[in-house]
């Protein structure tokens, strides 16, 4: 791509993702003492990520049957308290058996 | 353990896992058309991952400038969530020049293991856990830009889980140990599900979607649920 209009997109881009997090951060001076509102932000972290995972997960490879492999995977590596790390990767090796079985099994 | 090494272990897995990451991403990024530096510029300006993935799709179809600010915004208000969060974790060597910088690197991971810590966090603790996670992602990029070409479509297929392996990774965990937080998630779930399956609700982009899910969700938990303070740094 053209290095002054990719520029001019990626400036913004990097900006509106810079503001979004540091404003904030930077207000937010005094210690919330509301135990709603601290509940609220507690809960903020789980909802975002699983929001965000299902059901995107499910077409985030070639198709939908390697990809609920994966989640599923993930889930009971993670269930077992694996970390970031090996939890991704099982995901990942799932997938990859899966779609090596449909190529050249069934 | 000083709080500098102590953050850099924290930081050293979500490292590894951004560079899974962000090498589907620069497959992806070369894929469209940005060249290979391109793609690692991004990551190292954006540090998100749904955010850069959104920006890469209006780019190459030549989105304005409005599209990219929305999409942005809405992808990564998230983050000005857990800022709020984060701002009321922190000691007081946080000052304001630190609090400008360390800022931009508050992404989904590093925040998780931020906010797992019972004790405040200081500046030397951010000095360690952002530097794996940052030349993970940046690195990953520009792997993934120079050699997704040569890589079978199979392994950059199983790759696309690999963000969302990591996010199974800081959500299931505390389900276990809290049923509090397994209603809300479950919550979250169902809701994205009817954004994604449900007609007419289902028009609402996906960044809106998430935003909409984990706000209604989090305000039910905090309504229904509320946490004690003991219980916080779990929940």
């Amino acid at each position: 791509m053209n290095w002054l209009i990719f520029l001019k997109y990626v400036l913004v881009m990097a900006l509106v993702t810079y503001l979004v997090r540091v404003v904030p951060y930077i207000c937010m001076k005094k210690e919330v003492k509301s135990k709603f509102f601290k509940s609220f932000l507690a809960y903020v972290p789980y909802t975002v990520l699983a929001a965000m995972t299902i059901p995107s997960i499910l077409f985030a490879t070639d198709n939908i049957w390697s990809a609920a492999i994966g989640l599923i995977v993930g889930i009971i590596v993670a269930f077992f308290e694996r970390g970031l790390l090996v939890v991704a990767v099982s995901s990942c090796a799932a997938v990859l058996v899966v779609e090596l079985l449909q190529r050249f099994v069934f | 353990m000083n709080s500098f090494k102590r953050g850099f272990f924290d930081g050293l897995p979500i490292g590894l896992g951004y560079l899974a990451v962000s090498f589907s991403f620069g497959i992806l990024a070369v894929k469209s058309g940005l060249s290979a530096w391109q793609a690692t510029l991004i990551s190292m300006l954006n540090v998100t991952s749904a955010g850069q993935f959104a920006g890469l799709t209006i780019m190459i179809s030549g989105g304005s400038l409005l599209e990219i600010i929305i999409s942005q915004f809405v992808i990564n208000l998230r983050y000005s969530l857990m800022s709020i969060s984060m701002s009321q974790h922190i000691d007081k060597s946080m000052t304001l020049p630190k609090k400008l910088f360390f800022g931009e690197f508050h992404t989904d991971e590093i925040f998780a293991v931020g906010m797992g810590h019972k004790e405040k966090l200081g500046s030397k603790y951010f000095w360690g856990v952002i530097i794996a996670p940052y030349f993970g992602w940046a690195l990953g990029t520009f792997l993934g830009g120079v050699c997704g070409e040569i890589l079978p479509a199979i392994i950059t297929s199983a790759l696309g889980v690999a963000l969302y392996g990591m996010f199974i990774a800081i959500v299931v965990p505390p389900m276990k140990h809290s049923w509090k937080i397994t209603i809300v998630v479950f919550i979250a779930i169902a809701m994205s599900l009817a954004f994604k399956y449900v007609p007419f609700i289902n028009k609402i982009s996906s960044g809106f979607a998430i935003i909409i899910c984990a706000v209604v969700a989090s305000l039910l938990g905090a309504i229904f649920f509320p946490v004690e303070d003991k219980e916080e740094n779990k929940a």
